[in-house]
């Protein structure tokens, strides 16, 4: 029988493979973003002229209209979202996890529908209502946030019933026993309890808000809609500049920088309030797509 | 429900009224009845609507008897038989294919880095999550810059002497497929590896002390308890894959990759009076993606029954 505890050279080598496969790429675009030429594939020394170039040549992130206007979208819907999405979704869990009556089962399955239905269908099914039926809502931000919040909310549910099965019931209880009113007991011992829940909440609904690309794209109304993903996709295949590549570069800090600020919070936290730190980084990887 | 009798009011454990939780959650169920449900709906009365001759546009019928399957009728006729069936066949080829990757390249990179990383595993995780925080535009962008004429993979095959080089970003089907895998795999691999995370040690013990070797306690205790996640991977990953439309478009751009969503992309999209048929279309996409829906939607609810309980 051969030792177990031998090291795994083979998977080693596959997952390394694997890592470098999937990263490589990625770090090239970032690398080219900081090209001094007008070149993506060939290295004409360091400039951060793609970023914050002279305005005169309105070709940086910072003075390219298109560029700009790429990023204030994209930052503005996914603020909306994250503050109109997650009290939204906080609300529907704790009534979902506590209605027991008649309607919380189909309420249940109407808040798992989205997780499960492909974007593009969503994608068709908002642009037809709002090209048909809810035709005072304009194509553009206001449709862009309603479809965004409608993809947020369920996961928002998601993140947060899970830290309510782990709280349970016994501190409201407990709070009640000492004198405390229902309406108290929620304010002062669930929802501080809830604080990490409702943290990786925002984070992930602001990365997915960001991230979209599907939703944002059908229901587009102009030049002035088009957020960094729909911008990358039209732009990829017509030889653009490095400013492009800044352009997904800025994207790729800003989700980077909402997880790990809410990964650190989130551990924090968890700490202080008890269980539900360790799984910090499960929690908020496993939603993010 | 315990009731209080001296008022007939009715509280629950925690002692709130019992209209308190349904009305928690009234606001999101409106919402997503309203921009969810009722958009669902309107696929239907789209594709079952008519076409106004005169605005050339569809006109949506919002009740079911007076439904006019004539639209939807014409693509089905057009799924078995016509240009639409080549599509649909290449579009269950590329996930399938894709699918099959996904999991040969994935299930060694999760089995690893889950059970055998060591002191290390943290940084291996760091690594293997990053792709989640990359936008899926840009990680395609990536290739689109690698595989174009003068790109870093021409360079580099260009060192090792070759001279002539394929025209990587125009219809090649294992450009796409790569495509795919590259983009989804990620996603295969977190719920995978959560799976493969949580098989207890003892078991893997137990099965050496009873005299399997590697390969037999592999194949009899760790795979049948990570197959649950192998599953969930790929329902995570194929959902999407049967919707897309970007990557082809980005990869490719030739009618030869087309793809059941480039199709629905095109009528829905681009051309607004073929609203129609790019509705009746969306419900075939529906119908091909029903099962992995249903399973979905099962699992999920499954797991958040046993967390109440």
């Amino acid at each position: 029988m051969r030792n177990q505890w031998r090291r795994p050279r083979g998977l080693i080598l596959v997952t390394m493979l694997y890592v470098l496969w999937s990263l490589i790429p990625v770090a090239i675009a970032v690398r080219f973003s900081f090209n001094a030429g007008r070149s993506r594939s060939t290295w004409q020394g360091f400039s951060t002229q793609w970023y914050v170039g002279d305005p005169a040549d309105a070709a940086s992130v910072l003075y390219d209209p298109s560029l700009r206007f790429a990023l204030n979208q994209s930052l503005k819907l996914a603020l909306l979202t994250m503050l109109v999405a997650t009290p939204i979704g906080v609300a529907l869990a704790i009534g979902l996890a506590r209605w027991r009556g008649r309607g919380s089962r189909p309420s249940n399955f109407l808040m798992l529908f989205p997780l499960v239905t492909p974007e593009l269908v969503m994608g068709v099914a908002l642009f037809l209502v709002f090209d048909n039926l809810y035709d005072f809502v304009s194509f553009g931000t206001v449709a862009q946030f309603l479809g965004h919040v409608t993809f947020s909310i369920s996961f928002v549910v998601i993140i947060v019933r899970g830290r309510l099965f782990a709280i349970g019931r016994d501190y409201e209880e407990a709070a009640m026993d000492l004198g405390a009113s229902p309406t108290e007991a929620m304010r002062r011992v669930l929802l501080p309890l809830l604080t990490p829940a409702l943290l990786a909440s925002f984070a992930i609904v602001f990365a997915l808000s960001i991230d979209d690309f599907v939703i944002s794209q059908f229901l587009v109304g102009g030049a002035d809609s088009v957020t960094i993903p729909v911008r990358l996709y039209s732009g990829a295949r017509l030889a653009p500049p490095p400013s492009l590549n800044a352009l997904a570069t800025v994207l790729m800090v800003i989700t980077i920088g909402a997880i790990a600020i809410a990964g650190l919070g989130f551990k924090y936290l968890g700490r202080r309030l008890g269980s539900g730190g360790d799984s910090a980084l499960e929690t908020v990887g496993r939603f993010e797509i | 429900m315990p009731t209080n009798l001296a008022s007939g009011t009715e509280y629950d454990t925690v002692g709130q009224k019992r209209w308190v939780w349904p009305a928690f959650a009234i606001p999101g169920v409106v919402w997503l009845s309203l921009l969810f449900l009722v958009p669902f709906y309107a696929i239907f009365a789209v594709a079952m609507g008519r076409i106004d001759p005169i605005l050339n546009r569809p006109v949506p019928e919002w009740n079911p008897i007076y439904w006019d399957p004539t639209v939807f009728a014409e693509v089905i006729e057009d799924l078995f038989g016509g240009q639409l069936s080549s599509i649909a066949l290449r579009t269950i080829g590329y996930v399938f294919v894709a699918s099959a990757l996904c999991v040969l390249i994935g299930y060694p990179v999760a089995y690893f880095v889950s059970r055998k990383a060591g002191r290390w595993r943290w940084l291996w995780l760091m690594l293997i999550l990053a792709p989640f925080w990359i936008n899926y535009l840009m990680r395609m962008m990536s290739w689109v810059n690698l595989l174009s004429p003068d790109g870093q993979v021409n360079q580099i095959l260009g060192i090792f002497g070759m001279e002539t080089f394929p025209d990587w970003l125009s219809g090649k089907h294992y450009v796409v497929i790569l495509g795919l895998v590259y983009g989804y795999i990620p996603f295969f691999i977190l719920p995978l590896f959560a799976a493969l995370d949580r098989i207890d040690d003892a078991t893997l013990e137990a099965s050496r002390d009873l005299g399997a070797n590697n390969a037999q306690t592999f194949w009899r205790v760790t795979w049948p308890l990570s197959r649950n996640g192998v599953l969930g991977g790929l329902v995570i990953i194929m959902l999407p894959m049967f919707g897309d439309y970007y990557t082809p478009n980005l990869l490719s751009g030739s009618p030869r990759t087309r793809m059941l969503g480039n199709t629905i992309d095109q009528f829905i999209n681009q051309t607004t009076s073929q609203g129609s048929v790019g509705a009746a279309l969306t419900i075939v996409l529906m119908v091909f993606v029903a099962g992995l829906m249903v399973y979905y939607l099962r699992t999920i609810n499954r797991a958040t029954e046993e967390a109440r309980r």
